[in-house]
């Protein structure tokens, strides 16, 4: 059961607020602090690809962050963009983030999924039950109940 | 922290430092401020991170768009980065081996051919 729930229409200045919500529920919960810069980045680069996401397909639906903290910290991200559009996570080769040839979008979306892939041990992207979208569920252990 | 920016000449590199949060809602200011000092002229660009406190993909990726356009105009891009947790983000994307990083900002001045910083 969510302890804390977070909606916010898809503009880029509400990104900031989620990562900052995201980090003090954590602290709250029990994450250990030298976590807490990786709980941060890991919850802005889900909401930075769910407003990604949304604006690409002209959708003004909320993006929705539900945090919480029963056994262990828990985070999702909630988008509602077609499925397809989240296949093009890959994480980009060295070779290739200098390359000419690829797009800036292409580039931050690379570059997000590594840092997403690199910093959460326990990461899963996978379809919403309900409609159309895509949740991004990160765990972090807690040291205290 | 809001995001902060100034530039300064340094032994004819034309620094530019920031300060704050670069992420998905402050990076296109950090774009624009090097656009313009590319169009303005400046060919040995360097970026101190060392006032940044977040730095996520998309300004990782505007880092990378100007390097490139600097290529193309016969420049050179290096960056000043000594805090760990920024340089571990280079690592984890692989960046680090991207850009030429350097622990100061003597050291990205001083480094002639742009070859990075000597190991």
């Amino acid at each position: 059961m969510a302890t804390v729930r977070l909606s916010f229409s898809p503009a880029p200045v509400h990104v900031r607020t989620a990562r900052l919500v995201g980090v003090a529920v954590a602290r709250r919960a029990g994450v250990a602090e030298e976590l807490l810069d990786e709980v941060r980045l890991a919850i802005g680069e889900a909401c930075t690809r769910a407003v990604a996401l949304h604006n690409q397909y002209g959708l003004p639906d909320l993006v929705t962050v539900e945090m919480s903290d029963s056994d262990s910290y828990a985070v999702r991200v909630i988008d509602h963009a077609p499925i397809e559009a989240s296949v093009g996570l890959a994480k980009l080769p060295p070779d290739e983030l200098a390359d000419e040839s690829l797009t800036d979008e292409a580039l931050t979306t690379g570059v997000g999924f590594a840092l997403l892939a690199g910093f959460v041990d326990d990461l899963e992207v996978r379809p919403v039950e309900d409609g159309p979208g895509t949740q991004v569920r990160m765990v972090w252990p807690v040291q205290r109940r | 922290m809001e995001l902060s920016l100034a530039s300064r000449t340094v032994a004819e590199h034309t620094v530019l430092e920031v300060g704050g949060e670069v992420d998905v809602y402050t990076a296109p200011r950090l774009r624009e401020r090097l656009v313009e000092l590319v169009d303005a002229g400046a060919r040995n660009v360097v970026v101190d991170l060392g006032g940044v406190e977040f730095l996520d993909s998309t300004g990782l990726g505007v880092l990378v768009g100007a390097m490139k356009r600097l290529r193309v105009a016969n420049g050179r891009f290096g960056l000043v980065c000594s805090k760990e947790p920024l340089l571990k983000i280079f690592r984890i994307t692989a960046l680090d081996q991207v850009f030429p990083i350097y622990p100061t900002i003597e050291a990205a001045t001083e480094d002639g051919d742009g070859s990075g910083p000597a190991s």
